[in-house]
C-alpha cells in the first residue's frame, strides 16, 4: 500500500461542517484513525463529543501527532487550508473541495514546491487502503476489498464502478486514490506509479484517465522506462465534443493531445493494456493478473 | 466562461491596452450612428462566442455609414455557422463597428495557465493572425514562452525577452512590454483562463494595437467577480444547458438519440462512450453530481426529456454519496409532471438500491431494469434503434 497505512493519523480541516461531519463518521466506521479536527474559532470543543477540535492545524499536529489531513473547507478557503497543512508538516493532504479558482491553485502549487507533502486532489473522492482499513475521503466503503491492485483515477464515480468490477472478480485492492478532476491536481499518475512500482504489496496498477491535459501521456513515458508491473487503463471521454467542459474543470479537449485517441495511443505504445469497453475493467485486470501469474 | 470580443476589448482597454476606435450596436440605426462617430472606412464584426467568423461573412468592411446600416440589417438577428459553432450556428444580436486600420505586421500574445508546470504562461509569436496551434505545428521556432512566478508576477525582463523574441522594431518594445504587463494584470485580477491578443498589429500609421482579442474567465472564479458575471450572454449558449446550470447540474447537449443521466463526470463520460461502443449515439452528457437533491434529479431528468431527439433514456447511477432511493423519488416526481412517453433503461447500484427499485417498479411499464453494465448499454441502444 502507498501513502496511507495503519500509522496514518488524520486531522479533518473544517470538521464541524455538515458534510465533513457525515463523512468523518464514515471514515471512523471504516477504521481510519481520526485524531483531531480544525475549525478556526471552535478550538477547545470536542467534535461529536469525542474528537478534539483546534483553531489551527499547527496546534492539532503538536497535540496529536496527526500526519495526514482531510480538507472539507469551502472553495474560497481551500487553497489556504492546503498551505496551512503543508506548513504544519502534514505529509499527505487530501482535498475534497471542488470549484477552487485555478489562480488560487497556482498559489499553493508554488508554495509547496520543494516541500515534502503529497496533495491528493483537489476535487477528488480521496484515498483508501483496504488492507490497512484506512479511508481518507468520501467513497462508499463497502465496494472495496483488501488485495494487491493499486488504482488511481481522475474520476470519483468511475473509480467506484471499476472497484466494484474488481471486487466482483475477486480482485482486491491495496490503495485506491482519486486524483481529482481539476486541471491543476496535486499528485499525478506519474507520482503514484513511482510509489506503486516501489511498493512490494502492489502487484498491478489500474489507471483511469479522461480527456484534458497530458497526464496519461506523461504516465506512458514513465511506464516505458520505469514500470515493470502490469498497468491496465481506461480513458473516459471518447465521445466528448472538443472545447466543452465535461463536468470536471479539467475535462476539456483543448488540443489534439488532450483527446482520448491520443492518450490511448501513448498508453498502448508503453505496453499498457487499454480497455475500451468500460464494463470490462474487472475481467481484463483478472486476465492480465492470471497471465502474469500474479493471482 | 466565454465573453464577446467587444467585452474583451473593453477589459483590455481598462488595463491600459490600446484598442481600435469603435462601438457596439444592436440595431442597424445604431450601427449607422456608430460608423458616423468612428468616421471613415470601418469594419463590422458580428459578436458571437466562436471563431472563424471572417470565413462565413461575419466580418465586413464598409466605406459609408449608409453601407454600414445595410450590412447591419443583413447581419443582425441572423445565425452564423462556423467550424466552432456546431451545425445550428450562433445568433448575432450585437455587432462591433470599428475603425478600419491599415495593417503592416501581425503578432500574437497570450497568457494562460500551463497545467504541466502549474504556473501562468506568457506566449508570443511574430506569426500573428493565425491559430497558435497552427504556428506551433508549422514553425515552432517562432513561438516564445515565459513561465510566470505567481508571487513575482510577469517580470520586466521577461516581457522584454518576449517582445524582442517577436522581432518587434525597437520603438515598439516598450509599448509591447506595457501591453503584456496590462494583460497579466487583467489575467490575475479578473481570474481569466485565457487573455489572448491575435493579432496585435503595427498599423500603417505606426501604432501598436490589439486588433482582435479573446478573454475567457475561469468558471470557478465567477462567483468572486460580479462585474464579470454580468458579461455572460446566454443567447450564445444552448437553452437546455442554461436551464441545467441554473439547477447546478452539468449538461452538454450532443446530437444523438440516447439520453443519459449519470452521477459523476467520469461515469457520465464512460456511459456516453459505452453507448457509442455498442453502436448507438449519446444525446447528451448529464452529470447530476454528488450533492444532488430529489428536486435536482427531477429537474435534470426533465431537461433530458425535453430534448425532442431523445428516443430512450439511460439512467446509470452508482450510489455512494448519492442515495439510490433519493434518485428514484426524483425520477418519480419528473414522471408525474412530465409523463414517461419514451422507454427508460435503469441501472442502479449502491446505497439503498432495493428501496429505489421497489419505488420505481410501481411506476409503470416503461422502465426497463438492468443491473448489468453491458446489458444496460445494449438494451438502450436496441430500444433506440427499434
Amino acid at each position: 500500500m502507498i501513502l496511507v497505512n495503519e500509522n496514518t493519523k488524520l486531522v479533518v480541516q473544517g470538521i464541524t461542517g455538515r458534510e465533513a461531519t457525515f463523512h468523518t463518521e464514515r471514515c471512523i466506521e471504516y477504521g481510519a484513525k481520526v485524531v483531531a479536527g480544525v475549525t478556526p474559532g471552535k478550538g477547545g470543543i470536542k467534535w461529536e463529543g469525542k474528537i478534539p477540535v483546534f483553531n489551527t492545524v499547527e496546534k492539532a499536529v503538536k497535540e496529536t501527532d496527526a500526519n495526514a489531513s482531510l480538507i472539507f473547507v469551502p472553495a474560497a478557503f481551500a487553497s489556504d487550508a492546503i498551505m496551512e497543512a503543508a506548513d504544519s508538516r502534514i505529509e499527505v493532504v487530501v482535498c475534497i473541495t471542488e470549484f477552487i479558482p485555478a489562480l488560487q491553485e497556482v498559489k499553493w502549487h508554488q508554495h509547496l514546491r520543494g516541500k515534502k507533502c503529497w496533495v491528493i486532489g483537489p476535487n477528488c473522492p480521496g484515498i483508501i487502503s483496504p488492507p490497512a482499513r484506512c479511508k481518507i475521503g468520501i467513497m462508499p466503503s463497502d465496494i472495496f476489498m483488501p488485495g494487491k491492485v493499486g488504482l488511481m483515477s481522475r474520476s470519483g464515480t468511475l473509480t467506484y464502478e471499476f472497484v466494484y468490477q474488481l471486487t466482483e472478480q475477486g480482485i482486491g485492492q491495496c490503495t485506491c486514490a482519486g486524483l481529482g478532476g481539476d486541471p491543476l491536481p496535486g499528485a499525478s499518475f506519474v507520482d503514484l506509479l513511482e510509489l506503486f512500482q516501489a511498493d512490494p504489496e502492489t502487484s498491478a496498477v489500474v489507471l483511469i484517465g479522461e480527456i484534458g491535459g497530458t497526464y496519461e501521456q506523461d504516465a506512458a513515458e514513465f511506464i516505458k522506462s520505469k514500470v515493470t508491473k502490469p498497468v491496465i487503463a481506461f480513458v473516459a471521454g471518447a465521445t466528448a465534443p472538443p472545447g466543452r467542459r465535461m463536468g470536471h474543470a479539467g475535462a476539456i479537449i483543448t488540443g489534439s493531445a488532450s483527446k482520448v485517441s491520443e492518450k490511448i495511443k501513448a498508453l498502448r505504445s508503453a505496453g499498457v493494456t487499454v480497455v475500451e469497453n468500460p464494463a470490462e475493467i474487472g475481467l481484463t485486470t483478472k486476465k492480465v493478473l492470471e497471465e502474469r501469474e500474479l493471482l | 466562461m466565454k465573453i464577446h470580443e467587444y467585452q474583451a476589448k473593453v477589459l483590455l482597454s481598462q488595463f491600459g491596452i490600446p484598442i481600435p476606435k469603435g462601438s457596439v450596436a444592436r440595431t442597424p440605426e445604431k450601427a449607422r450612428k456608430a460608423a458616423e462617430q468612428v468616421g471613415g472606412k470601418v469594419v463590422i464584426k458580428a459578436q458571437i462566442h466562436a471563431g472563424g467568423r471572417g470565413l462565413v461573412g461575419g466580418i465586413k468592411t464598409a466605406e459609408t455609414p449608409g453601407d454600414v446600416e445595410e450590412i447591419a440589417k443583413n447581419l443582425l438577428e441572423t445565425k452564423l455557422t462556423t467550424h466552432q459553432t456546431g451545425p445550428e450556428g450562433l445568433p448575432v444580436h450585437t455587432i462591433l463597428v470599428e475603425e478600419a486600420v491599415g495593417v503592416e505586421r501581425e503578432f500574437y500574445i497570450s497568457i494562460l495557465i500551463d497545467t504541466s508546470e502549474k504556473t501562468p504562461l506568457a506566449i508570443t509569436s511574430e506569426a500573428g493572425g493565425m491559430g497558435i496551434e497552427e504556428v506551433a505545428a508549422k514553425s515552432p521556432e517562432k513561438i516564445i514562452k515565459q513561465h510566470i512566478d505567481p508571487v513575482t508576477g510577469l517580470l520586466p525582463y521577461q516581457a522584454r525577452s518576449l517582445a524582442y523574441g517577436m522581432n518587434l522594431p525597437q520603438e515598439h518594445i516598450r509599448p509591447a512590454t506595457q501591453i503584456m504587463a496590462g494583460m497579466y494584470k487583467l489575467f490575475t485580477e479578473k481570474d481569466c483562463s485565457l487573455v489572448e491578443i491575435n493579432p496585435l498589429v503595427i498599423t500603417a500609421d505606426g501604432r501598436l494595437l490589439a486588433l482582435d482579442a479573446k478573454v475567457n474567465i475561469d468558471d470557478n472564479a465567477i462567483p468572486y467577480h460580479k462585474d464579470i458575471a454580468e458579461l455572460r450572454d446566454i443567447s450564445q449558449e444552448e437553452p437546455l444547458e442554461v436551464d441545467a446550470a441554473k439547477i447546478g447540474v452539468n449538461y452538454v447537449k450532443l446530437d444523438g438519440d440516447i439520453g443519459c443521466m449519470v452521477n459523476g463526470a467520469g461515469l457520465a463520460m464512460a456511459t456516453m462512450d459505452f453507448i457509442k461502443y455498442e453502436g448507438g449515439e449519446p444525446a447528451n452528457f448529464l452529470d447530476i453530481g454528488g450533492g444532488v437533491t430529489q428536486e435536482g434529479v427531477r429537474d435534470a431528468l426533465k431537461i433530458l426529456l425535453s430534448d425532442p431527439k431523445v428516443q430512450v433514456a439511460w439512467i446509470n447511477i452508482f450510489g455512494g454519496i448519492v442515495r439510490c432511493d433519493l434518485v428514484a423519488r426524483g425520477i418519480l416526481e419528473a414522471l408525474k409532471e412530465k409523463g414517461m412517453k419514451i422507454p427508460c433503461v435503469l441501472r442502479m447500484h449502491g446505497t439503498n438500491v432495493e428501496e429505489a427499485i421497489n419505488l420505481l417498479k410501481e411506476s409503470g411499464p416503461n422502465i426497463i431494469f438492468e443491473s448489468d453494465f453491458t446489458q444496460a448499454a445494449r438494451k438502450a441502444v436496441a430500444v433506440a434503434k427499434a
